[in-house]
């Protein structure tokens, strides 16, 4: 810490130019642009070109903040603004989530059992429309979207995904005691096996989708069933990934010797959102998959 | 490569006496709020041109019954369109760009908390309205189905679809982010002594909307996502032959949109809550019950979406708890009249332009929250569903309510921003015909409701005509006085009268201790508050 006297701790740091967001927004736009065009019929070129912009300048961004992390330029209340912004930006992501839960809900409480005829709203959708329609879950609806299929049990691979993930979540809090005793070795060990577990457990989701579309007929178009089933599950799978990726970054830190016992908010920052992606986990084993 | 970093933030340490840079990149780099700021502002304004064309667009064509300018799918494009852009181009990032100006100089802070995100933020919002706008010459044109996107018949947009759905996830992201650092700022930099109950109105009732955008806007790219989904994936969400529903679309949607509405004006109550006080030169009555009130409101806000479709077949317990919820809103709004009204009470007032518009805000805004309580009674709105009088409502809690405290903001706080008076005999022009003419253009359509005109259809019977002509004259005399706020404004930044660093007599607050125009970096040490 040679730059320690040169720590502004009596002032609050504000960044002088950055061209990093302006490139975000470019790439963004690109990306979208890319992706707009591509739903639309066309090729695959502009998506590409706006994701690696994208990603360039994520590394640039970030490596930008890392440098001057490193080099003490951060005091304890720009500290806390990162502490602020993390907690927001997850609570942003569990209503991202909750948008999807929700649709969940709404179709397992209401709108399968009134297809099915329960209450009045039954008379005409039920009654006009498909008398034959009993309603039950899992479903793809009256009109059998998708075809026939079979729902993915609980207890084969989503337990064991539980299990893997719960653990994660015990190996990355060793991992933190690892870095405030000092011991880093320890945090080293325990951050790798931290990141071992999300692989694991991705495997692990990506052999239950080979098998939900080889042998059960359970696609993204299966109906209500299939809908929730993939888009929760597949978020949740995109948020490991990014969580995974996101510990890769804080292991190889851990080992270049970034971080010190008070100062590691990347290394915190990194585990909150790890525990996220468990919270939500659980919620999907039980709402998804058992019950 | 010690010497190197110790120059290099030598450097920096120094940029910090410095003004700002010079040129184009001044605005494309910058980090500074008061930059920053001026930027959401100034788009905020082009944005409200741009709605506003598309709004006289609607009116020129429902002047007369039958069709005479555009035809029926260009005008329901314009519908859509003058929605969007007014609701997420104008109105939002004006709120936005007055808390980057505002909220570190009203709680002692040197800037934004976040200060690279918070350019990310606004520099999101053009490319993201190119994305928009730019399909308006898609083949098929833009997307004409509503701005609350409801499937199944938004699933019909041709080329257009992909293209609104990811700019509505480009607007969401830089709303987040924009929340997220104004949360940030708030609890983060205050000044030693600008303890919770000690921060002025404006920035309560901001730290409030920050917290409803982040807990909804998520909520909205959900909804949009699924019909995303729908339409290019395969998935059955809003489709009833898969098990699901197209109305729980409308439930998820206006789960959003209803704490979306408040996020619109909420920050209008604060700023109302800062003028008055100054031209009645009085403290605010009740600011405790003020901040009570607002954070009931956001609490309210989250249980009652339900009744922006009550007519679309839910169980009547569904009808009841929706109806009672929304009519406990009048309680806190209530609150807040009363206070507004309370402080002007035996106060010392003068008519400067702000306090014109908060005046007409506080009158006008109760118009559409009585509006709204009609609205709020089941068997009631059976009968105004979809009909102008909706539109009527809508529109006096928005033009006179959100925007009147916006332009009153502007009048207020551009003397301390640019250093110079704007021209008050033009700023009363320019309230006196907005006023008169915002009322001539939205008060006959509660009529034109109430007798049965449906909303967002080109053409019309021939009873309801002679209102529609009314309100398309007062449509042409508001949107043509908007020119002389642009005007006022730009000849307020390029010159006047110098201005004091307190501006107005009675005002009261942090920002009116520093110089007008502040510097470039203002609060660099923190001030200290008793």
């Amino acid at each position: 810490m040679t730059h320690a006297e040169h720590a502004p701790t009596d002032h609050y740091y504000v960044p002088h130019h950055s061209h990093w967001p302006i490139v975000a927004s470019i790439s963004l736009f690109i990306l979208m642009y890319g992706g707009a065009t591509l739903l639309n019929g066309g090729s695959k070129g502009i998506l590409l070109l706006g994701l690696t912009l994208l990603l360039i300048t994520i590394f640039g961004w970030f490596g930008t903040v890392i440098r001057e992390g490193e080099k003490g330029m951060y005091s304890d209340q720009v500290d806390r603004s990162f502490r602020w912004g993390m907690i927001w930006f997850i609570f942003s992501e569990v209503m991202f989530f909750a948008a999807f839960f929700g649709a969940l809900f709404y179709a397992r409480s209401y709108s399968v059992p009134w297809l099915g005829g329960e209450s009045d709203h039954g008379l005409v959708t039920h009654g006009m429309l498909w008398p034959k329609y009993e309603a039950d879950w899992p479903t793809n609806g009256p009109a059998d979207i998708g075809g026939f299929f079979a729902p993915m049990h609980a207890w084969g691979l989503p337990a064991l995904n539980t299990l893997i993930l719960l653990s994660s979540g015990v190996t990355i809090t060793l991992a933190h005691w690892g870095l405030i005793e000092g011991n880093r070795p320890k945090l080293i060990k325990w951050l790798a096996a931290t990141v071992a577990l999300g692989i694991l457990f991705l495997f692990l989701q990506a052999t239950e989708y080979h098998e939900a579309y080889k042998h059960l007929n359970l696609t993204l178009g299966s109906g209500i069933y299939g809908s929730t089933f993939f888009m929760l599950t597949g978020f949740h799978g995109l948020h490991v990934t990014i969580g995974a990726i996101i510990l890769t970054v804080i292991l190889f830190r851990s080992m270049a010797g970034h971080f010190t016992l008070e100062r590691h908010f990347a290394f915190e920052a990194a585990a909150w959102y790890w525990h996220f992606v468990d919270v939500v986990w659980l919620g999907l084993f039980i709402f998804v998959y058992w019950m | 490569m010690s010497t190197a970093s110790h120059a290099h933030d030598h450097a920096e340490d120094h940029g910090h006496d410095h003004g700002p840079p010079r040129g184009l990149t001044r605005w494309i780099y910058t980090t500074n709020h008061k930059d920053i700021g001026t930027l959401y502002l100034l788009f905020s304004l082009l944005m409200f041109f741009v709605g506003g064309s598309m709004a006289l667009v609607i009116r020129a064509e429902l002047f007369q019954p039958g069709l005479q300018i555009v035809n029926p799918d260009f005008f329901n494009q314009m519908t859509t369109m003058h929605a969007l852009v007014m609701i997420f181009g104008a109105v939002m990032p004006a709120f936005v760009g007055l808390a980057n100006w505002l909220v570190p100089m009203m709680i002692g802070a040197p800037d934004m908390a976040l200060p690279r995100m918070n350019n990310w933020s606004f520099w999101i919002m053009p490319f993201a309205f190119t994305l928009l706008l730019s399909t308006l010459f898609l083949p098929g044109g833009g997307p004409a189905g509503g701005w609350t996107l409801y499937p199944p018949l938004v699933l019909q947009t041709g080329d257009a679809f992909p293209f609104v759905i990811l700019a509505v996830h480009m607007m969401g992201a830089s709303s987040i982010m924009g929340a997220i650092n104004i949360i940030a700022t708030i609890l983060n930099l205050r000044a030693p002594g600008m303890t919770l109950m000690k921060m002025p109105m404006f920035v309560w009732t901001w730290l409030i909307t920050a917290y409803l955008l982040i807990a909804v806007m998520p909520v909205l790219a959900g909804s949009v996502t699924m019909l995303l989904t729908d339409k290019f994936f395969g998935t059955s969400f809003f489709n009833a032959g898969g098990g699901g529903d197209p109305v729980m679309f409308q439930h998820i949607f206006w789960f959003f949109g209803h704490p979306e509405v408040y996020i619109m004006i909420l920050p209008a109550f604060g700023i109302i809550s800062m003028i008055i006080p100054t031209f009645a030169r009085k403290p605010l009555f009740g600011y405790a019950s003020m901040v009570y009130a607002t954070a009931s409101i956001a609490f309210l806000s989250f249980i009652v979406w339900a009744h922006h479709m009550f007519t679309v077949g839910m169980p009547l317990a569904g009808e009841l708890f929706f109806m009672y919820a929304t009519m406990l809103i009048a309680v806190p709004t209530g609150v807040k009249v009363f206070n507004w009204i309370s402080t002007m009470w035996r106060g010392a007032m003068t008519f400067e332009t702000p306090m014109l518009f908060a005046i007409a805000f506080v009158v006008l805004f109760t118009i559409g929250g009585f509006s709204g309580l009609m609205l709020a009674m089941a068997p009631a709105d059976f009968q105004y569903q979809d009909t102008y009088f909706v539109v009527a409502h809508f529109h006096y809690v928005l033009v006179p309510g959100a925007v009147f405290s916006i332009m009153a903001a502007a009048y207020y706080w551009l003397p301390k921003w640019t250093g110079h008076m704007y021209d008050e005999k033009l700023g009363q022009w320019h309230f006196w015909l907005s006023t008169i003419g915002v009322n001539v253009l939205f008060f006959p359509q509660h009529f034109l409701g109430l007798a049965g005109m449906p909303r967002r259809i080109p053409d019309y019977a021939l009873q309801f005509t002679e209102f529609n002509m009314m309100s398309t004259v007062g449509a042409f005399m508001f949107g043509f006085s908007q020119l002389l706020f642009a005007y006022n404004v730009i000849k307020t930044i390029r010159g006047g009268a110098k201005a004091t660093d307190k501006v107005w007599e009675g005002a009261d607050g942090l920002e009116w201790t520093l110089s007008s125009p502040p510097a470039y970096h203002t609060f660099t040490t923190a001030p200290e508050i008793r």
